[in-house]
């Protein structure tokens, strides 16, 4: 048997049970393929094959995933495996347990292969700023995948592996998937457990999917989904079958499209994209409308306020002792964790870092962090009243360009920083939203973003996958 | 408020990292761009706005406090980069009492 291109789960799935292919030659052909690929993408940390291959013998065929290769990214713990969060801090770490997201993976058969590269400890947006290198985009070396979930879009682009699992903290899943041509799916803020997922900044922080079809996105979400009590902000809300209705297409739909996002500031393709994406929903009977999220503006600002602030927090952990680097010169406790952090993190994380503890330092908290949680309340308000006032879905685009050239070092990180636009609402606001691949003009790959109200992603993947029926 | 320049010898001592002096200017350079540019919430009108801590309205998320399962004493130091006698080694962090 030879795998496609780019093969779905359901695809894999049909042919196991099929007897067309076993478990074993599958995880052999997805590291037969990672070993030929990786050389030139850089999108996997490492790989353990004998590893799969022993969880492939065991493979259980009757359960959801059974026998299904899937890569993670290096932020959320495997048990037995390094996690090291692309980070020197974390090389020699292993993790000493399962994230709920693996253990629920393990569970329904899944075979996690594979630690995605990333932005280290999920700061940034190119996938450059990894310890083990930068990841290349699979559509075109020369461009970034996007990040910081770069290593789980491009193994699923290259066709590595037929999923991966991410984290979106500003757009981090959604992101990459756009600039490599991969469905992206951020779920509600509660949907996944964060438990056994590295903290960034933990009331943005949600695991999400990479795929190549929507519905493989419903199969993993039913998967993944649901209240876990080592999480205490994992919800309670019901799991349905997020599989089911997927084909009910969007007639009759109202879909908000926010002027603010229909900026002159959009690249051509970006713009291109949204006008495609608005006329297939019409084409299909979903009714576009114009509307407005009048505190737009203030969301980059909040947002790198409030998760710089979170980070400083959650990464105060890396003391040297516990776990992680430490420098071995230092006689003192105090040298012993500021010459550790300065070893240990890379130049993002302790500008972030720096940020976020002189935002929430004496003096200037209110001015900066106590303003920003209510620039955020302004920003979820702006949705609220979006979906009070009858869409029920809105559309956007989800980063203002395609992929950037690797290397383009001569932005400021406040350029890059303001690039997260479209995405961070969704954190910010707790939305679940996904990025579908738009068939736009090639070598690189574009994407339009919708956006729902909470715990309402049934109906997000109904009109995700409507739009990627009318586009295949 | 003021987009003052920020003061980053001293947060980073505050933050535990120990900066080069070149980080120490760049840093600088860069977060004073980014104060800027966040000064702007200040013409949002946040009169009488709560502040939001959590995207979600998280209630009683309280569980019964019964044990379960913890990692045993060799797997909580397995990543430890110094340990003696199955505890964390750190430098002397009293001054001898003589």
């Amino acid at each position: 048997m030879e795998m496609t291109d780019k093969p779905s789960l359901a695809s894999l799935r049909r042919l196991l049970l099929e007897k067309q292919v076993t478990p074993v030659e599958l995880v052999e052909m997805c590291a037969a393929r990672a070993e030929k690929e990786n050389p030139r993408l850089n999108a996997l940390i490492s790989w353990d094959k004998e590893r799969a291959l022993r969880a492939a013998q065991q493979a259980d065929l009757s359960l959801p995933l059974g026998g299904l290769p899937i890569a993670i990214k290096d932020n959320i713990c495997i048990a037995g495996e390094p996690t090291r969060c692309a980070s020197r801090m974390l090389d020699s770490f292993v993790s000493p347990y399962d994230a709920t997201a693996v253990r629920r993976l393990k569970a329904a058969g899944a075979i996690p292969f594979g630690r995605a590269n990333m932005d280290e400890f999920a700061m940034g947006s190119s996938g450059e700023n990894s310890a083990y290198g930068p990841t290349l985009n699979p559509a075109d070396p020369s461009h970034v995948p996007g990040g910081s979930s770069s290593g789980s879009a491009a193994v699923v682009a290259a066709g590595i592996f037929p999923a991966a699992l991410g984290s979106d903290t500003g757009g981090s899943v959604r992101q990459p998937a756009s600039h490599c041509g991969v469905v992206g799916l951020k779920p509600t803020y509660g949907r996944i457990s964060r438990y056994g997922l590295v903290a960034f900044a933990s009331s943005l922080d949600q695991i999400g999917t990479m795929t190549n079809s929507v519905e493989d996105a419903a199969l993993l979400l039913s998967v993944l989904a649901g209240h876990d009590p080592q999480d205490s902000t994992s919800s309670l809300e019901p799991v349905p079958d997020f599989a089911a209705g997927l084909r009910d297409g969007v007639r009759g739909l109202r879909i908000g499209v926010p002027k603010e996002y229909m900026s002159g500031g959009n690249a051509p393709e970006v713009a291109d994209a949204l006008q495609r994406a608005i006329r297939t929903l019409e084409e299909q009977g979903a009714e576009i409308t114009e509307i407005s999220l009048p505190h737009a503006e203030a969301a980059v600002a909040s947002y790198y306020i409030i998760a710089c602030a979170e980070a400083s927090s959650n990464l105060a952990r890396y003391d040297g002792i516990r776990y992680g680097f430490r420098d071995t010169s230092a006689t003192d406790p105090d040298t012993l964790f500021s010459r550790s952090r300065a070893e240990g993190f890379g130049e993002e994380v302790k500008r972030r870092i720096i940020l976020g503890t002189y935002v929430l330092s004496g003096g200037y908290y209110d001015a900066y962090y106590a303003r920003a949680q209510k620039a955020r309340a302004l920003v979820a308000q702006d949705f609220a009243h979006a979906f009070e006032s009858g869409v029920q879905l809105i559309l956007g685009p989800v980063s203002p360009t395609p992929a950037p050239k690797i290397g383009a070092r001569d932005l400021t990180p406040l350029q890059i920083y303001l690039a997260d636009i479209y995405t961070i609402p969704a954190n910010l606001a707790g939305l679940p939203a996904v990025s579908v691949p738009c068939p736009a003009a090639p070598p690189l790959p574009v994407g339009v973003q919708l956006l729902a109200s909470h715990f309402e992603e049934p109906l997000l993947l109904r009109a995700a996958a409507a739009l990627e029926s009318a586009w295949s | 408020m003021e987009a003052s320049s920020i003061d980053v010898a001293y947060i980073a001592e505050l933050a535990k990292i120990e900066l080069t002096d070149e980080e120490k200017s760049r840093f600088t350079r860069d977060l004073d761009q980014v104060l800027n540019y966040v000064a702007q919430l200040e013409k949002w009108d946040t009169e009488g706005v709560e502040p939001m801590y959590h995207p979600l309205p998280v209630f009683d998320a309280l569980r019964s406090d019964i044990p379960g399962e913890s990692l045993s004493n060799e797997d909580a130091l397995r990543n430890a980069p110094m340990q003696e006698d199955g505890q964390f080694r750190v430098p002397k962090v009293v001054e001898s009492a003589h």
